[in-house]
């Protein structure tokens, strides 16, 4: 019998033609793109005051001050509201033994050779990267930038320690671009996906495909306590 | 004894540097003249000072600043620390001589050191916010500053302090706007003992030479100038009876240079970053055009639709 670690609340399966699989609630939707908006406005204001070609972006934020008073208000934005996506996520996103096996077959993940990898639940191990290791580097950026922060906390620390601040600030803010990249370029990739952030809903074959391991799942509980649906037997 | 910039005429007169001459500006690229003026210094013979902090003074007159009043907590120093308001600042050591059992009372002029390589410029992401002039001097061009406090971390010398007024960064200008015009700065100006003089850097030097070797005569053994070369020189030095240990000097620093923490931040961070982002993108890019996308088949979908209908007979 399949242990229900992965699914979540709001996660539900309706069958029809194709199946729909509830997989984000509004919450977590409305949670995920004000993360996403803050992360890019991050990424576009830090990158202008990163490197002096890419200065003309502090436009965007009303000027070279203005830029610099947002930025980390937009940080602050972003860690609380990461951080509702870390309770709503974090679950789902333990590492369990078929990932392992997942990663190590990462060259049929890229050739889209689906058949030959393990199932996997909600998550796979892909996304559990992207999922942790943007948890830590917005930790590291928040304590970095609180450290930088100098209209609120120059007094903080000292002049050494903020040396050392901003430049782990810029390195981590460098690999969670990256990482932003890879999130990014798999949704777009794996079709079908993009859906799932936006109306909060799956097909049944993209479940299949993916996570099917999730889906199975799913349909095994939903009987029990799907309300809408006739209950069986 | 060196003799003082003359005064000036009552003419009007046109500015002697200005943007034409400019060897370096924050976070841009310029071409550097094709003639560098001769380079000024500011020569500090904290030997000579006696304290009075007419220099100060001076430069709140000259600068139009206004520093609070302070408090005093037992130590000569006022205000306790340089502000945006106070670009310079009679910093005094009460340090006993082990040689001599001797107290000793050295008072050294702390401010901006015009940095030949200065760290300053090297972190400040506005464009044009700090320039250095073909002829030494560093300064802060407010209207373009920002206010990120990068220079205070570029600093080797914890010089800039930013306003929570303004928000923007004052240091000491080595009175740019009255060099410009032929004048000596203005603690120069002030300073009844000669102690701080001004002049061309080889001037300046030679005028160095001189005090120190009268301070040797005088038993100071390790008299010298101080113009290090770890930031290339600059373009306030000192002379101290002291010169192999600066640090006693209120923590003058001992070869001080630009923090390697600063240079990797504004080096290779910079290229091994967008080297990564670049990578990250183009792999995306190429992996694309190469595989395509990964679509959901019909079989998907009928596989989904079996598996619902098995569990879930309608």
């Amino acid at each position: 019998m399949s242990t229900q670690y992965d699914v979540e609340k709001g996660d539900s399966v309706h069958s029809g033609k194709p199946v729909t699989v509830d997989r984000y609630t509004a919450g977590a939707r409305v949670n995920h793109w004000i993360t996403a908006v803050s992360l890019v406005l991050l990424a576009l204001s830090g990158l202008a005051l990163f490197h002096p070609d890419l200065f003309f972006l502090t436009g965007l934020f009303g000027g070279g001050p203005l830029t610099r008073i947002i930025h980390p208000w937009i940080g602050v934005v972003l860690f609380f509201s990461f951080f509702g996506l870390f309770l709503r996520f974090w679950r789902a996103n333990l590492w369990k033994r078929e990932d392992g096996t997942w990663l190590a077959r990462i060259r049929d993940v890229l050739t889209a050779h689906e058949d030959r990898l393990p199932e996997v639940g909600k998550y796979n191990a892909g996304q559990k990267f992207v999922f942790w290791s943007m948890s830590l580097l917005i930790i590291v950026l928040i304590t970095t930038g609180i450290i930088i922060w100098d209209q609120y906390f120059f007094d903080l620390t000292t002049i050494e320690q903020k040396r050392w601040a901003v430049l782990i600030h810029s390195m981590a803010a460098i690999v969670a671009i990256s990482v932003w990249i890879i999130h990014v370029y798999a949704a777009i990739w794996v079709r079908g996906t993009i859906r799932a952030m936006t109306r909060g809903s799956v097909t049944g074959g993209w479940a299949w495909r993916h996570h099917r391991k999730w889906l199975r799942e799913l349909v095994a509980k939903s009987p029990k306590d799907k309300s809408g649906s006739t209950p069986a037997e | 004894m060196f003799p003082p910039v003359p005064n000036p005429t009552t003419r009007p007169e046109p500015a002697r540097f200005g943007e034409q001459d400019l060897i370096r500006r924050s976070a841009s690229n310029v071409t550097p003249p094709a003639q560098r003026q001769t380079e000024v210094a500011k020569l500090i013979d904290v030997s000579k000072c006696i304290g009075c902090k007419a220099c100060q003074s001076a430069c709140i007159e000259w600068n139009d600043t206004h520093p609070p009043v302070g408090e005093n907590v037992g130590v000569y120093d006022n205000p306790h620390d340089l502000t945006p308001d106070m670009f310079t600042l009679m910093r005094f050591t009460e340090w006993e001589n082990p040689e001599t059992n001797n107290l000793e009372w050295l008072i050294r002029k702390d401010g901006c050191m015009h940095c030949e390589d200065p760290g300053c410029l090297k972190a400040c992401p506005a464009p044009g916010a700090i320039v250095q002039y073909s002829n030494g001097i560093v300064d802060f061009i407010h209207e373009n500053c920002i206010g990120c406090g990068y220079c205070v971390k570029g600093c080797p010398f914890n010089i800039p302090r930013i306003s929570p007024v303004t928000h923007v960064a004052y240091k000491c200008t080595l009175c740019s706007d009255r060099v410009a015009v032929g004048q000596g700065p203005a603690c120069a100006k002030a300073c009844p003992t000669q102690a701080i003089v001004f002049g061309t850097k080889e001037e300046m030097k030679q005028h160095a030479e001189g005090r120190i070797t009268d301070l040797k005569s005088r038993g100071f053994d390790n008299a010298g100038l101080y113009d290090p070369q770890g930031v290339g020189g600059t373009h306030v030095m000192y002379v101290l009876h002291h010169a192999d240990k600066p640090e006693i000097y209120a923590g003058l620093p001992n070869n001080p240079r630009i923090s390697p923490l600063v240079d990797a931040w504004k080096g290779v961070t910079r290229y091994a970053g967008f080297a990564v982002m670049g990578v990250a993108a183009i792999a995306g890019l190429m992996h694309y055009l190469v595989s395509g996308p990964n679509r959901v088949s019909n079989d998907d979908e009928e596989q989904a639709e079996k598996l619902v209908g098995e569990e879930r007979p309608r």
